[in-house]
Formats: structure tokens, sequence, C-alpha cells
């Protein structure tokens, strides 16, 4: 590389070439400007299309959403498969509860069990502590797909299995690693002065804790629930195996079932698309309301 | 600082993350590794079998498909997902408000559900109800209407790989972005001064300059492509006669519909071993990141 910078370097005793080589860059360069402007409106239009036309498809009147050739845009509105949606076998709300009961589950497990952990790690003197955040980050080298055999059968025997619970803690389980390194992190980055002026006015540690490090860590806390909820919510394969009893399913368990359904005959892909809709808006809503912790939770969590 | 901190204070504070992982990853993957030397299944009694299972799985046909189908399906997907991720990451890499909004756009879909945008796909590849075919049919490009799942098992997986680009794209993207930001600006000036062509500069600087996570996002897409399973649960369904099911799904199906618990627990064990090699390789990368 430094050849290179060097090689250019010697170029620059060149004004001729220097001279044309702008003019020709500047033309080129407006160019390239708004075909790269262009692309850029065409790559937004390519990933939000099938977004659009899903939540299209689910207005379509129940007549439209069936026919063929599908209509790319619907001609009348309609809210029949919300309708629909709603009533479907064990009807739209328990799914609703059960998606968002995991997922408060997993967020309140995350929290309550990597707050502590993170403080430890950062600001206590435990013996072989490296050791034991590498045992933490555990599920990071062995996928949960992975156990996912052995941990049916344990929680069958558990009598885990068709519960909220025990749906949360597997989702809580795949995520800690990130949990306990987010927070880890943070503790570790709050300036000791803050907890050792506690400290001497007579805070004990669980004082301390709770008075200097909660409000000061803050934002880790909205970025692991932020990424416990996403997890838990979107999750597929765990549920599919832990719960097997309709008024236990979640969001996508009973879409997978309505998916199933429709493919041996009577389809119903407005219903289908309602249902995307409905799982969607709250990841969007969520990306959109905490871009800030978003990006920054996911850049050091995967990077690092 | 630490005065009158005691270590059992310390330990106690650890004590449940330690105890939660203990017992919902390390127990099962013991367990997991035990399980796969018997014969188990939740009906029967459990009989010891040495290595029955791993026989059973060198001669079991179904598990070679799944296997060379799955890496069939990371060797195809992994390149495309590194070259777009990147030739759109350079184009959304600098600061201007347009780009700034295409780079939130492209990562949307990372966000959403995998098993809900194979539905949301599910339906766009539909032979009679899905907007591909009628796409592709008013841009001319196809006569008739092409049937993506359930008849060829090659059609199935480019449907798949199209949805899973979508899907996943931004997650690349938006590493990469970061990767190019962390370039030292005097480099990228003093290449500019020079007069070096942009795809020079690319080449010769930030390509070489972004290597390593260009590596880590390539294990990170081979290591979730080794492990897929809901967009050939939900899109596919391993149709035509599970020639499209990923070896997580061959997982899946011993484990559950057919509960030889056992053999399943075989399959993931060789599954993760497959798995962890390329994870010691991404955590070796991510430590030299580290320092």
């Amino acid at each position: 590389m430094l050849q290179r910078l060097n090689a250019g370097l010697a170029l620059q005793g060149r004004p001729k070439t220097d001279a044309i080589r702008a003019i020709v860059g500047r033309t080129w360069e407006s160019r390239t400007k708004y075909l790269a402007g262009a692309i850029c409106i065409a790559l937004c239009v390519i990933m939000l299309a099938p977004l659009v036309l899903s939540v299209m498809a689910s207005l379509k009147t129940t007549v439209e959403a069936a026919a063929i050739p599908p209509t790319y845009f619907p001609h009348e509105l309609s809210l029949d498969s919300y309708q629909k949606l709603w009533g479907y076998q064990d009807g739209l709300p328990t799914y609703l509860l059960n998606s968002a009961g995991t997922a408060m589950l997993a967020i309140v497990f995350s929290l309550a069990l990597t707050i502590p952990a993170g403080y430890a790690l950062a600001r206590f003197p435990v013996p072989g502590k490296e050791y034991l955040f590498i045992f933490l980050l555990l599920a990071l080298i062995v996928p949960y797909q992975a156990l996912i055999t052995p941990i049916f059968f344990m929680f069958a025997e558990l009598r885990l299995t068709n519960t909220l619970v025990g749906l949360a803690i597997i989702h809580t389980a795949v995520h800690i690693p990130f949990s306990v390194y987010i927070m880890r992190n943070s503790f570790e980055a709050v300036p000791k002065e803050l907890e050792e002026a506690a400290v001497i006015d007579g805070c004990n540690s669980w004082q301390a804790l709770v008075r200097v490090y909660l409000p000061a860590i803050r934002p880790a806390m909205v970025t692991v629930a932020l990424f416990a909820f996403i997890t838990s919510w979107n999750e597929f394969l765990a549920a599919l195996v832990i719960m097997n009893r309709g008024a236990t399913f979640t969001l996508p368990l009973v879409l997978a079932a309505a998916r199933q359904e429709t493919s041996i005959g009577g389809t119903d892909w407005g219903l289908l698309q309602a249902g995307v809709t409905v799982s969607v808006i709250p990841c969007v809503l969520f990306y959109l309301l905490l871009q800030k912790y978003y990006v920054s939770g996911f850049l050091s969590g995967v990077v690092k | 600082m630490y005065k009158g901190r005691s270590r059992a204070l310390g330990l106690l504070y650890l004590a449940p993350a330690l105890l939660f992982v203990a017992a919902f990853t390390a127990y099962p993957l013991i367990q997991m590794i035990w399980m796969s030397f018997h014969n188990w299944s939740l009906i029967e009694a459990k009989k010891w079998i040495g290595l029955a299972n791993f026989v059973k799985a060198w001669n079991d046909r179904q598990f070679w498909i799944s296997l060379g189908f799955t890496l069939r399906y990371t060797l195809y997907i992994t390149p495309i997902l590194m070259i777009l991720g990147y030739l759109v990451a350079l184009l959304v890499a600098p600061n201007t408000p347009l780009r700034r909004f295409t780079r939130g756009i492209v990562f949307v879909p990372v966000v959403i559900g995998l098993s809900v945008s194979s539905l949301l796909w599910y339906w766009l590849f539909n032979y009679h109800f899905g907007l591909v075919n009628r796409g592709l049919m008013d841009l001319g490009v196809i006569a008739r209407p092409i049937v993506w799942f359930g008849e060829d098992a090659d059609r199935a997986l480019w449907a798949v790989i199209v949805s899973i680009v979508w899907k996943v794209l931004g997650f690349g993207m938006l590493l990469f972005v970061a990767a190019i930001h962390a370039i030292p600006q005097e480099i990228t000036e003093a290449t500019m001064v020079d007069g070096a062509s942009y795809w020079q500069r690319v080449r010769r600087i930030t390509l070489p300059l972004t290597a390593r996570t260009v590596l880590l996002v390539t294990l990170f897409s081979i290591i979730g492509s080794l492990l897929a399973f809901d967009q050939f649960f939900l899109m596919t369904a391993g149709q035509p006669f599970n020639q499209t099911a990923s070896s997580m799904f061959w997982v899946y199906l011993n484990s559950f519909p057919y509960l030889k618990l056992g053999y399943g627990a075989a399959l993931s064990l060789i599954l993760a071993a497959i798995v962890l090699a390329c994870t010691v390789v991404q955590i070796m990368l991510t430590r030299r990141t580290h320092v």
C-alpha cells in the first residue's frame, strides 16, 4: 500500500494530465453522482416492495386476495382479512398475548440475570473471572438449534413444554452472551469515582448498584431489552418444538399453521399477509423509534 | 476501590447467570452427547447403543442429501451476500441524507422475523397467487408461471436464496459501512490526491483495510446458512421428496415428529461440530479485532 502511495505522489508532477483528469473527472463525477442516487432510490424501492405488497394484499377483499392472476394493489380497501385473523382458531388476541408475554418474560429474565452479572464482572474481584465470562458466552459456541433436542427432553420432564416461561427461558439462553457482553462493557464504562463517592457516603454494593449504576447504564438496558424483544418475538424453531397446543402458539407458529392449511386447498392469502403485517409492525416500529440503540448494540455486539 | 468487596459477594452477583447457563446451555450440551449414544425415545426405555447412531447417520441417505443441500445453499448464498452487501455498503457509505436513508431502508428486513419473511416470500413465489410470477410475466421475462416450490429442488433453492438475500443483506451492509467509516480519513485523502480512480481506491485501500470485517461477516453467513431451518421448513417444506430439507430440518424431523431423540441428538452433534469449526475461526478473528 505504501508503495502505491509513493507511486501516486510521484505522479503529481504532471500538470497537463492532471488538468485533463480534473475535467474528465468532474463531468464523470456529476454523472456518477446521479447514477448513484438513482441506484439508491431503486434499492429502497426493491427493499420496501415486498413489505408494501404484503400490506396491500392484507387490505384486499377476500375475493380479490384469491384472484388469479393476483393484483398488485387492492382495487377496493377492506379489513376482511384482519377480521378473519382476529377470529382465526383461538383468536389473534391469544397469539398476540402469547408472543408479547414470552417477549416480556425474556426481557425480564435477561435483565435480571445480566445486570448483576455485568456488575460483578466489571467491579468485583471474582476469581477466574475471564473463564466465567467465557462460560457465559457458551451459547455462542454451541448454537441453540443444535441443543433443541436435549432441551425438549429436559423441558418435557420439567413440564415446561407448552408454557410461556419455558419458551422465554430458551429465548433468554439464546440471547445471554450478547446481553452479558453489553452489560459488562457498560458497567466498565461508568467512572469508578461515582461509585467511590457513594461508598464513602455509606452505600453498600447493592445500594451502589441501584442508585449509581442503574441510572448510568440505562442505554445498555434499553439495548438488551430491545434485542431480547426482537429475538423472542421473531423466534420460530424453539416455539415450534416446545409449543404443541394451539392455545399456546406464538404469532409465527399460528401463521405457519395457517400456511399449512392454505397449502391444502381453501387458500387464504389475505389472512396470511394480514398476519405477516401484524408481526412486522412492532419490529419496524421499535427499529424506527430506537434506531440509535439498534445500530450501536448491533455493531458492538457483533463485531467485538 | 475493591476494598471490603469480597470475592464471595461478586460470585453471588454472578451466580444467577452462571446457574442459568449451566442449566440451559451446558447441561443440554452434555445431555446431547449422552443421548447420542442411546436409542432414546419418549416412549420406550433408553438403551446404550454406543456409536450406532453415528454409523446410522453414515449410512443414512437423507443425512447426506440434507448435508449436501445445506452445503450447496451455503456455497451459493455466501458469495452473493458478501459481494452484494459490499457493493451496497460502498454505495451508501458516504454520509449524505439519501444514502443514510437508503442504509436505514436496506436494514429494515433484518429486524423482522425470518419465519415471517419466509411466509411473505412463500406467497410472493406462489404459482397462482404470487406476484413474482405476475411481475416476471408483465415484464415479459417468462411466458407462463413457474412452479417455484415443490417441483425442482434447484428452482426452490434459488427462490429461497432470493428471499434470504433480501432479508439479511442489511446485516453485512451495516457492518461493512462501519468498517469503511473506520478507515482513517488521511489515507482516503492521500489516495484521492494522487488521483487514483474510485475502483483503484476500493481495490487497494478500502478492501484490504476492511478485510477482517469481510471475513467475519463471511463466517456469520456460513454459520447461519449451515443452521438454516425456518426458510426451508416454511417455504419448500422439504419438497420435493425431502430434497430441499436442510440439515437442521432433518434433525428436526428425527427428533420431533419421529421422536427418535437419540438419533436426533447424534445428528445435532455432527452439525454442532461442523459449526464449531467455523466458530473457532470466527473467535480467533474477533479476538484480534478486540486487541
